[in-house]
């Protein structure tokens, strides 16, 4: 039986036992539910629970340790010349023999060894397909069973099925964290490899950025330079800029929308605002190199200033303009979460409308302005297209938004565009510049929450 | 004005209370009691308020005396709070709200279209029923209204008015020592007499107080009652309030409001031991409300 047709089975049977498991305490309360501790559904899912669970832990452990086993098992069996190979090769022995199976092209020619061991390892999922099949349907009619002989009337099914549950609910909220986990892991274990070939200190403090590795000895320009001081000076640059833009225009606009607009006009505008996050990053990205960066270049020209093409400028303006929505939509909460009374008690004492903006409601909402400002700037740090298409590539380190500078995010896409060699410090380079970048936005996003939490206390 | 409105009764009531009799019950709703006083400080004539196409407040006609506490009662709904916030035109801050009629404060109409709402608020205070402190320090909080209104020329000016306010407000000497600190960080009670502080540092000339009392325990009201009493000498006061016996207690007149109808104003004293209106004597002896 394949997998489907065993999951198939499986539901049929668990169908089966929800029956005669509602059946059979409904018989036992003499067909009047008020003798049950819990309604009689609750007794047939409980039956069709202990059918389910069990049969399904066997399936994924079965099915997941499956296919290293029987490589081994395999791989006992292999001549020992083969056997004795490097690791790397006899890898590309074992894809052979299981392209073999699966009918795939394989590398080279077809011997004789190759084709028994293909054999043996065909014989073995068999073997192992038959068993799992049998052991599967055993254990969930075995388990049914025993549940169905376990119903009586005081029996809490109800309880037993709640718990039930809350593991599973419990088991989707940790799929979020352990992949968090993992993803960090993985950055992690990468950099320090990386870390083992670069120093530390040459990383974090190293002021130039060239990320490239001799292949020969006596190469040109072999030694490469893995500061990233540079990069983040860069997305510091650029991130400024775009909160310059974004952070008053933004403040502004909620205060207009949440104060002064009218119904209305609220309804339409707020929508309309809010596109402006619809638009994909790319968009912002060729909008920004092709019509900001050539008008700022000119414009610069104009009045003597030496513009690069691709400058900092560009694309920190055109990145305010994509974070405007976020930065106005957070402060518009914030604003409104500030209480009505707040406003009648300053109307109460004769303060005009933009007196009580300044001094009573800005004040009061400025923790959840704050804490939508700091989530602003993680996601310009966090922003990668736009940059990558306006910024430019040269690891500049410069405090001159004209010129063209560099970010953490963009070397991240350069280096790992193409073919990589993932022995390489160049590419591992990326790795730890990942981390970094997950630590500084994790940081600004922690003090955000922080922030946001603190205001929420004030007033409820 | 409507000039049909003679038949009162014509007017479709505002069916807010669903579980108290029927307004035809009692087809007299023309206002019991004597409605004007000599030399009022406020004078109310013919105010009509609805929100949107619903009537809130219908033709009531009041004046408020000076120096006086009067004290205005109903069952929810009946429009009371309505009409205080009418006194300071609070009500422009809710967009569906109109109110027609007139309007005195010493014989100027605050409904004038010349008039501006920035100097009257300041003459007209507010206090409302939950304690609304600003989230800054307390000295901040009663320094807000002088500094917009620019009553103080220099710091040491403010120190005073904001010791005075605070002094009459009887909240002084328990916060003297923590002026810095958040107004928010006071208890019930005291974040309510720092509110009245906060309107009195303004040196208006009448107080609204809307149900000033009904978050506060029984001792803090106690010190708020108080403290109106005081105030009377200096202030005139508009108090809104759901306990009868607070009013019987603070009051000199009670106006007593139903379904956006002043049904009856006279005497403190005569409104709850001998009303004229059967409606107000069914609210006082707890018939319904």
């Amino acid at each position: 039986m394949n997998l489907s047709t065993l999951l198939f089975t499986l539901a049929i049977l668990c169908c089966f036992s929800f029956l005669i498991g509602k059946r059979r305490a409904l018989t036992i309360a003499g067909g009047k539910r008020c003798n049950l501790h819990s309604l009689p559904g609750y007794y047939g899912y409980y039956a069709s629970l202990w059918c389910a669970v069990p049969a399904l832990i066997i399936l994924a452990l079965w099915t997941g340790f499956e296919s290293s086993i029987i490589t081994t098992l395999v791989t006992r069996d292999l001549p020992t010349e083969l056997q004795n190979l490097p690791s790397d090769r006899l890898n590309l022995v074992i894809n052979d023999i299981q392209n073999l199976v699966s009918g795939n092209i394989v590398s080279g020619e077809i011997d004789p060894t190759m084709r028994a061991a293909a054999d043996h390892y065909q014989n073995l999922k068999q073997v192992s397909q038959a068993a799992l099949t049998v052991l599967v349907l055993t254990l969930a009619i075995l388990s049914a069973l025993l549940a169905y002989r376990r119903i009586h009337k005081a029996q809490r099914a109800r309880n037993g099925v709640e718990r039930a549950i809350m593991f599973f609910l419990i088991s989707c909220s940790s799929v979020a964290v352990f992949t968090t986990i993992g993803i960090v892991l993985s950055v992690l274990f990468e950099a320090i490899r990386f870390f083992q070939a670069v120093p530390i200190s040459d990383f974090l403090f190293g002021l130039k950025w060239s990320p490239q590795m001799a292949i020969r000895e006596d190469q040109v320009g072999s030694s490469g330079a893995f500061g990233a001081i540079p990069l983040f000076a860069g997305t510091l640059l650029i991130s400024f800029i775009a909160m310059l833009v974004a952070a008053p225009t933004g403040l502004m606009a909620a205060i207009y929308l949440s104060e002064y607009a009218s119904k209305k006009v609220r309804s339409i505008t707020k929508p309309l605002l809010e596109i402006l996050a619809g638009i994909p990053t790319v968009v912002y990205g060729f909008f920004a190199a092709l019509v900001v960066a050539p008008f700022i270049r000119d414009s610069g020209g104009l009045i003597g200033l030496d513009v690069s093409s691709e400058s900092a400028l560009a694309a920190g303006l055109v990145m305010g303009v994509m974070i405007i929505p976020f930065v106005s939509s957070l402060s518009d909460d914030a604003i409104n979460a500030v209480p009505q009374a707040m406003r009648d008690g300053s109307y109460g004492l004769g303060a005009t409308h933009s007196e009580t903006i300044c001094q009573v409601i800005i004040p009061a909402a400025l923790p959840g302005i704050v804490g939508g400002l700091l989530l602003a700037v993680s996601r310009a740090i966090g922003e990668t297209m736009i940059v990558v298409m306006a910024a430019g590539l040269s690891a500049n380190l410069t405090a001159n938004p004209l010129q063209a500078v560099t970010t953490v995010t963009v070397q991240m896409v350069t280096l790992l565009v193409g073919d990589q060699e993932f022995d390489s410090p160049k590419t591992l380079a990326a790795f730890a510049l990942g981390l970094m970048l997950f630590v500084t936005t994790l940081a600004l996003n922690m003090v955000a929450l922080h922030v946001v939490r603190k205001y929420r206390e004030q007033y409820e | 004005m409507q000039p049909n409105t003679q038949t009162v009764s014509s007017v479709t009531p505002l069916m807010v209370c669903t579980d108290i009799e029927p307004i035809a019950a009692h087809d007299n709703r023309k206002t019991v009691g004597e409605i004007s006083v000599d030399n009022p400080r406020m004078s109310c004539r013919n105010v009509n308020v609805f929100y949107g196409e619903k009537q809130a407040i219908n033709r009531v006609n009041l004046d408020i005396g000076r120096h006086e506490v009067i004290a205005m009662i109903g069952p929810s709904g009946c429009g009371k709070s309505t009409f205080l916030r009418c006194l300071n035109r609070m009500n422009d801050t809710i967009d569906s709200c109109r109110v027609t009629g007139e309007i005195l404060l010493d014989n100027q109409n605050i409904y004038d279209k010349t008039l501006d709402v920035v100097p009257l608020r300041a003459q007209v205070g507010m206090v409302f029923q939950k304690p609304n402190p600003f989230p800054k320090s307390i000295y901040e909080n009663v320094a807000y209204g002088p500094r917009i209104h620019g009553l103080s020329s220099s710091k040491s000016d403010l120190d005073i008015i904001v010791e005075s306010s605070l002094h009459r407000a009887g909240l002084w000497n328990e916060v003297k020592d923590r002026l810095d600190q958040p107004g928010t960080g006071l208890s019930g009670g005291q974040q309510q007499r720092l509110c009245i502080a906060r309107t009195i540092a303004v040196s208006p000339e009448v107080i609204l107080m809307d149900e000033p009392c009904s978050a506060l325990d029984p001792i803090a009201t106690a010190k708020i009652e108080e403290l109106i009493d005081e105030l009377r000498e200096e202030y005139t006061i508009a108090i809104v309030t759901h306990s009868m016996q607070q009013a019987a207690r603070i009051s000199q007149r009670t106006a007593y409001f139903h379904l956006g109808d002043l049904i009856e104003v006279g005497e403190t004293n005569q409104i709850f031991t001998n009303p004229q209106h059967k409606l107000t004597e069914d609210y006082i002896t707890g018939r319904f409300g």
